[in-house]
């Protein structure tokens, strides 16, 4: 029934009656308590006069276009309290995440659904409009009677975005507590998608969401961030919070954002950082950024020459966390020097005696750490590389180049 | 000699930025008649004008950018935020409507540039519209801004052109200091044209974009702000030597209004039979780049204000209001123009006194932002800027009003 529903639009400037009919004033805002229930309009205020009366959920008889009727008349007076999200204050004309449609969307209106709840009617957030139908309603609230409004507003296609799926932004982490804003519709999103959307917040906005969401999640969605923003997120950081999320990173993608960074910040994020992936990525940090050395990265799994396809289970099981994207294992004699390649799937074919040394590549190519970014390319075009060894002076295994270090090569040119 | 001139386009290109580009777009089509049409009618009159509309382009230029660096918000947003979508749909309409007549003035300009050449505009205007879609949509309008800024050295003939028409320098620079107020329809009409083609509502809204899309934070303002003082100066210096140039070939000879665009290749007369190639290649790449530019920074300014998908990135499925806009702009700002007879000098001049009708609404809302605590912080504007700010709000709607009551003024006359 659409008579269920009632949009912000309507709410606002609606008329509350006492129990004998008369009128007590306007509703000038409408407020949910998300401590309390995340959906219920909790509050009501009215404006009467010039002080504003609040009104609770409980003292509502019934709600519709033709206003707010009480059951229970004893108001208090409003005062602002840190624990109320209010409808016109802090939600509409204001940015939100839609964490569904994975953008960040500006609030025009908000529907409500009307509900029977102990013999009174509340009010369910039910979605937040957005799009030409909710400017309408908001362009002709107070001028058009509201159901004119309906009638007219039926040709213009609708567009809103379900309650559940809406994260509400806020700077202040107080704020945030007391609002009981979560991130976990962030942390489920793709970490390129959330990364699409920090890039279109403020830099304010940006800075409260790596703040808070799991350290794992930011690193990864921050490695897919623009690099000039990437900078900018970092050094809004508290340090600690900072060598955190780049602890989490691959070493080469945290070696190239601290690259980006002023030389003091990047010291005192690296001074935090626990003591093994800081040395990776200090080493990293010493190659040029257009050189193999700086584009490789140092998580690899290396066995020894006589190493059988069994050991090379075994090195697996306890690399689980490469897991999603390792195609290739490495050879590497007593001094460490690069000996073959084996492409992960030939393991599936052989018993497990069968010697590494003889599933590997027939060539063995690899790229000094000094190598140009240009030839590193040259080199997975013409040879249909997924991963490319780097190889130091000595001839010593350094770190590796893969396919998607230079996909991201090429989109930048 | 090669290695010198490559020095110099290094420097050239070190010191664009977003406040740099804007300034150079200022001086589209619009520009280029107003100053020329007031050089030639008027003489060195004008010249007074440039100096305070210098300090206003600077201050509003200056506020955009400070607001889009420390807020990191375009001015379409803070507006929709700080004053709802009432007040938002009102100035974005102004902005649309500003800019549309700024479109016609810029396909009058492609469209009088390339019939110097005698190219009928039924011929240049079609195809210099499908010129800028294309460009636009599929995103090549990066890559040939950089041609488009340095095309825009074409200016320095004016300064050339200025010098050897041996001007009056002794009146040029007694008028530029002197102010000449009369209660004149043609000279108000003039003068709001001269202050809307200098800081046109757009102007304001592609700054702020700009500053916002770099990336630029309040640390990093300072450097910022110096490249937005540079642009507007390098601007006015333009326009003082387009007028002086006009007024040294036009006016001295006899005053009159330019009637078509080739009328003000006359103000590069001492470059003999290049002076129409000169002025047409000048007034094609002003209006080409501004055209490529306008529609483009409205549509991102209108759907960002109202909260629709916008960006050349998304298809045209996900962000059609965006595409729509854009293209509604070009198409419609070319088909005024292929009207047979268009006057093409008079709506150039006419667009930029709507521009400057327009202005106060825009500065207004820009005032009463950065004024704002909770926003702005420590940035908010000082005593100066909000007298000039209030000052030139006021001024423009006086002048305004003056140029209703006179244009009333003489139409009852005209009755009676």
């Amino acid at each position: 029934m659409p008579d269920q529903r009632l949009f912000f639009t309507e709410l606002l400037g609606l008329k509350v009656f006492d129990l004998k009919g008369r009128t007590l004033g306007v509703v000038k805002d409408a407020a949910i308590v998300p401590l309390l229930d995340p959906v219920r309009v909790d509050r009501y205020l009215i404006g009467s006069g010039a002080a504003w009366l609040t009104v609770r959920h409980d003292q509502v008889r019934s709600v519709s276009l033709d206003g707010i009727h009480l059951r229970d008349e004893i108001l208090t007076p409003y005062h602002s309290d840190e624990y109320m999200l209010r409808v016109v204050r802090d939600l509409l004309d204001q940015q939100i995440i839609d964490a569904q449609g994975r953008k960040v969307v500006r609030v025009t209106d908000v529907t409500f659904e009307i509900h029977q709840q102990d013999g009174g009617e509340v009010l369910w957030v039910l979605d937040v409009d957005i799009g030409l139908r909710a400017i309408f309603r908001r362009l002709v609230q107070g001028v058009l009677p509201p159901r004119w409004t309906r009638r007219l507003q039926g040709g213009i296609p609708p567009h809103s975005i379900r309650w559940e799926f809406c994260n509400i932004l806020e700077p202040d982490p107080q704020r945030r507590l007391r609002l009981n804003i979560s991130n976990r519709l962030l942390e489920d999103m793709h970490p390129a998608d959330l990364a699409d959307i920090v890039e279109d917040l403020t830099p304010e906005h940006r800075e409260a969401i790596f703040e808070n969401i799991d350290s794992e999640v930011a690193a990864d969605a921050l490695s897919e961030v623009e690099p000039n923003i990437q900078a900018s997120i970092l050094e809004s950081l508290e340090t600690e919070k900072a060598a955190e999320i780049v602890e989490e990173m691959a070493p080469d993608e945290a070696a190239d954002v601290l690259a980006e960074l002023e030389p003091e910040t990047s010291d005192e994020i690296l001074e935090e950082m626990e003591h093994e992936p800081k040395e990776e990525v200090r080493e990293l940090l010493e190659f040029e950024e257009d050189s193999a050395g700086g584009m490789m990265n140092t998580e690899y799994v290396a066995l020894p020459e006589n190493a059988t396809v069994e050991d090379a289970i075994l090195a697996l099981k306890s690399n689980e966390e490469l897991m999603e994207t390792l195609n290739t294992l490495f050879l590497v004699d007593a001094g460490e020097r690069l000996t073959g390649v084996v492409p992960l799937a030939r393991l599936f074919l052989h018993d497990g005696t069968i010697p590494l040394r003889s599933l590997a590549v027939e060539t063995l190519i690899d790229a000094p750490v000094t190598e140009h970014r240009d030839r590193i390319t040259e080199l997975f075009d013409k040879y249909n590389l997924l991963a490319l060894p780097v190889v130091d002076e000595e001839g010593k295994l350094a770190g590796v180049i893969t396919a998607d270090d230079i996909i991201s090569v090429l989109r930048e040119k | 000699m090669w290695k010198r001139f490559r020095y110099h386009i290094a420097i050239f290109f070190a010191v664009i930025g977003p406040g740099f580009i804007t300034a150079m777009v200022d001086n589209d089509a619009g520009g280029i008649l107003t100053y020329s049409q007031a050089g030639a009618r008027w003489g060195y009159l004008p010249l007074w004008t440039l100096l305070p509309i210098t300090v206003l382009l600077i201050v509003t230029q200056e506020m955009c950018s400070r607001m889009g660096a420390v807020t990191g918000k375009g001015l379409s947003d803070l507006i929709r935020e700080e004053f709802g979508l009432r007040i938002t749909f009102l100035v974005m309409a102004v902005l649309v409507l500003a800019n549309l007549t700024n479109m016609i003035a810029d396909f009058s300009g492609i469209a009088g540039s390339l019939e110097i050449f005698g190219i009928p505009r039924w011929v240049s205007v079609p195809i210099g519209a499908a010129v800028v879609w294309l460009l636009v949509v599929k995103g090549t309008y990066a890559s040939v801004e950089k041609i488009f800024l340095f095309a825009c050295l074409v200016y320095v003939a004016y300064i050339v052109s200025a010098i050897l028409v041996k001007p009056d320098w002794k009146e040029a620079a007694i008028y530029s200091v002197r102010p000449v107020l009369m209660l004149q329809g043609a000279y108000i009409y003039m003068l709001i044209g001269m202050v809307g083609t200098s800081i046109a509502p757009w102007m304001q809204f592609y700054l702020q974009a700009a500053v916002v899309e770099k990336g630029v934070t309040a640390k990093e303002y300072k450097e910022s702000r110096i490249e937005v003082i540079v642009g507007c100066i390098a601007m006015s210096v333009i326009a003082f030597f387009i007028i002086v140039a006009c007024a040294g070939t036009i006016y001295a000879v006899a005053p009159r209004d330019l009637q078509v665009p080739a009328d003000a290749a006359a103000g590069l007369r001492p470059f003999g039979t290049y002076a129409y190639l000169l002025f047409a290649a000048g007034l094609f790449n002003a209006s080409l780049f501004a055209a490529c530019i306008l529609p483009l920074s409205t549509a991102y300014s209108v759907c960002e204000g109202l909260g629709f998908e916008s960006g050349v990135n998304r298809r045209f499925r996900e962000a059609p209001i965006f595409y729509w806009l854009f293209t509604l702009l070009i198409v419609i700002g070319a088909a005024v123009v292929m009207w047979p007879r268009f006057p093409l000098v008079k709506m150039i001049l006419f667009s930029q006194v709507i521009n400057g009708v327009l202005l106060p609404f825009v500065l207004i809302f820009m005032i009463l932002l950065i004024n704002k605590q909770k926003l702005l912080h420590e940035w908010t504007n000082s005593r100066f800027y909000n007298f000039v700010a209030w000052a030139s709000v006021a001024l423009m709607i006086g002048l305004t009003m003056a140029l209703v009551a006179l244009s009333i003024q003489d139409m009852m006359r005209g009755a009676s």
